[in-house]
């Protein structure tokens, strides 16, 4: 069986968690025990009836707010499929959270208000979804039971929709009508919506291909530790841990480890302690090479036929997440897979309006949640790809010298 | 491209050993909390994997509240003796002693909420910097909100509103002197991903997760193993059945469920069919309040 991560965004209200609880409801996920607590907890609503979203609101601040501060993971699966299910919270002050549950995700539900149509908050989570560069887009539009699910109003919508991700440049965007108060088109087709043909949201998730979003063509080895037994039997043996970020890699391959560059063969590629023929992306492995040389955690070794890029200076596009603004000549430090650097933001090259989606140059500063344009330095260099074309590589995050708080996503360019 | 097509328990165990080498990657001192259930028994595989053919580079720690199924601890003793890895033991009895702590009274007193005292006392006295540690996310509902790497301040508290964002599988595990990680490289598998996983692993497991004779208390719903921890009062209901554990946790608040399961298999079947979650049927001690959890998190708990 395989594994499909999803992530709920939109606005405040729009019913993110609603919706989620909706899919666990109706694909019987829930627990009789945990169904009597959110029944108990369910107090604005009639007898019997109960209040969706407290599924995922699992803090208290959340159910007293009613509304989603921090990402909840939810899993369930079905006789198809494993999913791995991220509430994100709605508001702009917590798009960090968001961004958190997006990053790792293969799919993303953007809801729409079906009375509100597209607004700043569904640009703005369109927007990271796109740079996040995730590979499958499904905007629901929600509530249409408030829109006497109106075919007119969907269409409206769609259409709005479609032109901004075509500025996007997001590709493969589904639109499905919904009420995820009363279930239409989640789980089972809705006889409230007979002018729409298309599938049901379980079905799109059940079914969608994923199997083409890892990139088995690139080989990447990140190294994150060194094996040293150094017992009698297992003296010289030196093992490189690490993750295989993407590609494949085998016995033979003629590799450089980066970023010093230092030309090697491996000797064998091993998973749990034994050899094997493959190790491919994202699998764990261990890689021992035929050359005596220095490698260390932060290394990457690549395979000599199919090199990423390596240097001290980087354009990237941030999400900044910190309550401390952003000034250029700010330094933090950089982390990329193992490796953790220091660096300076030198320039901010642009911000991004996320209404109008027009680039501001001139900035001086970038504030939470602002999404820019920068160029980095780093003391030494670090080794990556571009986001755009090899996602498992690109991405690194920037770190508060001395708070030590995560305080930007990077998309590196 | 099939060749190239993982299993979700492939999936699942590829992403917590690269969770397990990027605690040994980047801490100092980092230590494995192991209690003989289940949970901490998978973690233990899975670091023994991440560091083949190494040994595994980080004590496992075990705080003891002394309220334990026998069966765990010698359970624990074997996996010690059978990996070489070191074991150290701090004991909840000695924190109560030493800090003169007051303990829980009535029926099912627990030192559950006690064990955090104990617990920081032995980060502080072994300078940990991290601790792995076997929750799951599917567990609770304020688990659920936790990260992967979940930064700790001195007191071990957890603060909901300043978690770090945690992006792609970069762990930010910098922190201050005096704070210390909390890592939950399981964060992602659900109960029946455990027991699969057990069972593809063919991991040896303590005798009390299966079926067998016991002497139980009956209240309310719950099956709770008579044993000196626990008051018996006089008109209580005590019964011999046959059960069988889910979790294992102090004999005082982990309750048994009725079973005749004597394999993995027949335990997999039987939670496919319970329509009752993990945590409802075996936690007495988190059915108090609405939000247990979330407060004993913020008091340095797991
Ligand atoms: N009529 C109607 N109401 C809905 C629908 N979906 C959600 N709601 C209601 O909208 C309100 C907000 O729902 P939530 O699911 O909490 O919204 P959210 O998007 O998770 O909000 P945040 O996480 O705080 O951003 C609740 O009162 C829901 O009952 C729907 O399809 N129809
Ligand atoms: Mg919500």
């Amino acid at each position: 069986m395989d594994l499909l991560r999803f992530i709920t965004a939109g606005s405040v209200d729009d019913g993110k968690s609603t919706l989620i609880g909706r899919l666990l409801y109706d694909t019987d996920s829930i627990k009789v025990d945990q169904l009597e607590t959110i029944l108990k907890q369910s107090k604005n609503k009639s007898e019997g009836e109960i209040d969706l979203a407290l599924f995922t609101d699992g803090l208290r601040a959340e159910r007293e707010q009613g509304i989603t501060i921090d990402v909840a993971y939810k899993y369930f699966n079905t006789e198809k499929r494993k999913f791995i299910i991220a509430d994100a919270p709605g508001h702009t002050q917590y798009t960090r959270n968001m961004v958190t549950g997006a990053s790792n995700s293969d799919l993303i539900i953007i809801l729409v208000d079906a009375r509100q149509g597209v607004i700043e908050q569904t640009r703005r989570h369109s927007i990271i979804a796109s740079l996040l560069a995730i590979p499958h887009v499904v905007v629901t539009v929600n509530k249409m039971d408030m829109v006497h699910y109106s075919e007119a109003v969907y269409n409206d919508i769609v259409l709005d929709y479609m032109k901004m991700a075509e500025q996007l440049n997001i590709k493969d965007v589904t639109f499905i009508p919904i009420s995820a108060l009363n279930g239409d088109n989640i789980v089972k087709p809705s006889a409230n919506t007979p002018w729409y043909e298309g599938e049901t949201l379980l079905n799109l998730l059940e079914t969608i291909d994923i199997a083409n979003d890892i990139n088995l063509t690139d080989p990447r080895f990140a190294v994150q530790y060194v094996i040293r037994p150094q017992s009698d039997d297992l003296h010289d043996y030196r093992g490189y841990a690490g993750k295989v970020v993407s590609g494949v890699y085998k016995k033979g391959d003629l590799v450089t480890v980066l970023p010093e560059g230092i030309d090697s063969e491996i000797e064998a590629v091993e998973i749990n302690g034994e050899e094997v023929d493959i190790a491919f992306a994202p699998q764990s492995a261990v890689i021992r090479l035929k050359h005596d040389i220095d490698v260390n955690r932060g290394n990457v070794i690549a395979t000599q036929a199919n090199m990423p890029r390596v240097s001290q200076e980087v354009e990237a596009m941030l999400c900044w997440m910190d309550n401390k603004p952003l000034t250029p000549g700010n330094k933090y430090l950089i982390q990329v897979h193992g490796k953790t650097v220091r660096c300076v933001v030198k320039e901010i090259n642009y911000k991004l309006d996320v209404n109008t989606l027009v680039k501001h140059d001139n900035i001086q500063q970038a504030g939470l949640n602002d999404i820019v344009n920068v160029t980095i330095k780093t003391a030494t260099p670090i080794v990556f790809d571009s986001y755009e074309s090899l996602r498992a590589n690109g991405g690194a995050i920037l770190i508060d010298e001395t708070a030590f708080t995560t305080v930007a996503g990077c998309m590196l360019q | 491209m099939s060749q190239y097509k993982l299993d979700y328990l492939d999936l699942l165990e590829a992403e917590s050993i690269h969770i397990m080498r990027e605690v040994a990657g980047q801490f100092e001192r980092p230590a494995l909390l192991f209690s003989g259930g289940k949970d901490s028994i998978t973690l233990v595989q899975l670091a023994l994997k991440a560091f083949k053919p190494g040994k595994i580079p980080f004590p496992l720690v075990h705080i003891d509240t002394g309220h334990n199924f026998p069966e765990a601890i010698k359970y624990r003793d074997e996996v010690v003796e059978r990996t070489g890895a070191k074991l150290i033991v701090r004991n909840v009895a000695d924190t109560i002693k030493a800090k003169g702590l007051k303990e829980q009274t009535g029926k099912f007193a627990s030192r559950n909420a006690l064990q955090s005292y104990t617990l920081l006392d032995t980060i502080e006295e072994f300078g940990f910097d991290a601790c792995i540690g076997g929750a799951r996310r599917d567990e609770e509902k304020a688990r659920a909100k936790e990260r992967i790497f979940s930064v700790r301040d001195e007191f071990g508290a957890w603060d909901p509103k300043r978690q770090r964002p945690e992006l792609w599988n970069l762990y930010n595990g910098k922190i201050a002197k005096g704070e210390n990680v909390r890592v939950f490289p399981i964060s992602n598998w659900v109960e029946l991903d455990v027991w699969n996983y057990i069972k593809r692993e063919q991991i040896e497991l303590p005798s009390i997760y299966f079926t067998h004779e016991r002497e139980v208390l009956v209240h309310g719903e719950y099956l709770v193993a008579v044993s000196p921890f626990i008051r018996i009062d006089e008109g209580d209901i005590i019964e011999t059945r046959h059960v069988r554990y889910r979790t294992v946790g102090d004999m005082t608040c982990t309750a048994a469920v009725e079973s005749t399961a004597s394999t993995i298999d027949d335990i997999v079947a039987e939670i496919h069919k319970t329509n009752i979650s993990e945590r409802g049927e075996t936690r007495i001690d988190d059915q108090i309040s609405e939000a247990a959890m979330e407060d004993r998190k913020k008091n340095g708990y797991f």
